[in-house]
């Protein structure tokens, strides 16, 4: 089960969006779970090729995720995963 | 005279009505701090479509049916597993950004195409609660000569659906080229013939032409008009033929981004000049628009009310709308005009807007 945060500026879009418990191998797994529960979300992290969106970041574990084109980091019991988006804009 | 615009910015949405003859205010403001790309109201059902360009979460579609009061977000167009971008197809396709939302015909309410970043025509045939990619287009044979113009990919930047026939469809692709087809997307013919590419090693070549922007004469469909990278451009015979008619007497018209064209009057049309390509700035610093009566012959300068020292603000190709004798126009410094006198006389309504990225009337 990995233990799954996201940044609250998604909230703006998926107001009751929370954290959650995810049964997951890898964090590709994750995506799908939560879109389930929160329709569309998976948009918002990744793109259509399943690639995670160019300003957006997830940690595992404390970590920058390595695999960027189809998130094969893989996760444990007790991982902590935080999607957030990059630092950029203006 | 109309009474209501769209207007999109990198920074939200403003709804503006009219009040009184010649004062507007913002109604109301929406998708505050999003970019938004594009925005117009589909007369066939009431609908106003919006385009969004998240920094960080991707391209997003959303439509109103009550006039803005509230929104629905709907599935952004997708590419295909496993497509790439043309032209040497090593990067894998996906919606970058949704340039425009055009309505079908009058006889097919549920239709509706949408231009997208990296080069693909999206059509929807129940209202934009789904959308196919137009793989026809998308796979032409010549999108080998496709690449991208500003943005790192092509871009499907304009779409005119024939009013006397819906299957009669026109695109624009940037950089690609004029794209026709006469069975509702079934088949594609390039219609570059008339247009110089001063960029390509061939300037004449049959692909790989820059519209920036494509519009028909409402009055009559077969003639076209079309700001390019390389020129101000119309066609008589539905883009067969192209002809330069960027002002040979030395005037601003020639290069920019913006065009509108009269409603009633197939020789009128309006365009929003900058330097060149490599210097993207007002001519001579002085904002000006260019309007022609003739189809082109000529050109009138119009200054009046506009800026014309030290001044930096383009108009990019979206932020320019006519309505019957009034235009409306946003630049990329956040300043907003209007005229109604069909371009004689201009007043700024507001000055700090951040970028405009689409001015459309409802």
């Amino acid at each position: 089960m990995a233990h799954v945060k996201f940044t609250p500026n998604l909230q703006r879009f998926f107001p009751d969006l929370c954290e959650c418990m995810i049964d997951a191998a890898t964090v590709a797994d994750i995506i799908p779970a939560v879109d389930d529960r929160w329709r569309g979300l998976a948009d918002y992290i990744v793109d259509e090729q399943g690639a995670l969106r160019k300003h957006v970041n997830i940690f595992v574990g404390g970590e920058l995720l390595r695999d960027k084109q189809t998130l094969s980091d893989r996760v444990s019991a007790d991982t902590q995963v935080f999607i957030v988006q990059a630092l950029s804009g203006g | 005279m109309p009474n209501k615009l769209l207007v999109g910015t990198r920074k939200g949405l403003l709804i503006m009505s009219r009040n009184g003859a010649s004062d507007w205010q913002v109604e109301s403001a929406h998708f505050e701090a999003i970019p938004v790309v594009y925005a117009f109201r589909d007369p066939r059902t009431d609908t106003i479509w919006v385009s969004l360009d998240h920094g960080h979460w991707g391209g997003k579609l959303h439509r109103s049916r009550d006039g803005g009061a509230s929104r629905q977000e709907v599935e952004a167009p997708k590419y295909p597993e496993g497509d790439t971008v043309p032209p040497d197809f090593s990067v894998p396709a996906k919606t970058n950004y949704i340039w425009l939302i055009e309505p079908g015909g009058a006889d097919e309410p549920n239709r509706l195409y949408v231009g997208t970043d990296p080069g693909g025509l999206f059509v929807s045939d129940d209202g934009g609660d789904s959308f196919q990619l137009v793989e026809t287009l998308w796979k032409h044979h010549s999108n080998t000569h496709w690449f991208g113009a500003g943005r790192d990919h092509p871009g499907t930047v304009a779409i005119q659906v024939d009013p006397r026939d819906s299957r009669h469809i026109t695109v624009g692709i940037s950089v690609g080229g004029v794209y026709v087809s006469s069975d509702g997307g079934e088949s594609w013919q390039a219609r570059n013939r008339g247009l110089f590419a001063d960029y390509l090693p061939d300037p004449h070549h049959e692909h790989g032409h820059d519209p920036h922007i494509i519009l028909a004469s409402p009055s009559n469909p077969d003639v076209l008009w079309q700001q390019n990278h390389c020129g101000t451009y119309r066609s008589e015979n539905g883009g067969l033929q192209w002809q330069d008619i960027s002002d040979k007497s030395g005037g601003p018209a020639g290069f920019g981004f913006a065009l509108a064209v009269d409603a009633k009057d197939e020789r009128v049309a309006w365009v929003a000049p900058a330097v060149s390509a490599e210097y993207r700035v007002p001519v001579e610093r002085a904002l000006v628009i260019c309007r022609t009566e003739d189809g082109g012959a000529t050109w009138q300068n119009l200054r009046k009310g506009l800026p014309q020292r030290h001044c930096y603000d383009l108009i990019f190709r979206h932020a320019l709308d006519n309505n019957g004798d009034t235009l409306a126009f946003g630049t990329t410094a956040g300043n907003f005009y209007v005229s109604d006198d069909r371009g004689d006389n201009w007043r700024c309504l507001m000055h700090n807007l951040a970028v405009v990225y689409t001015v459309r009337f409802m």
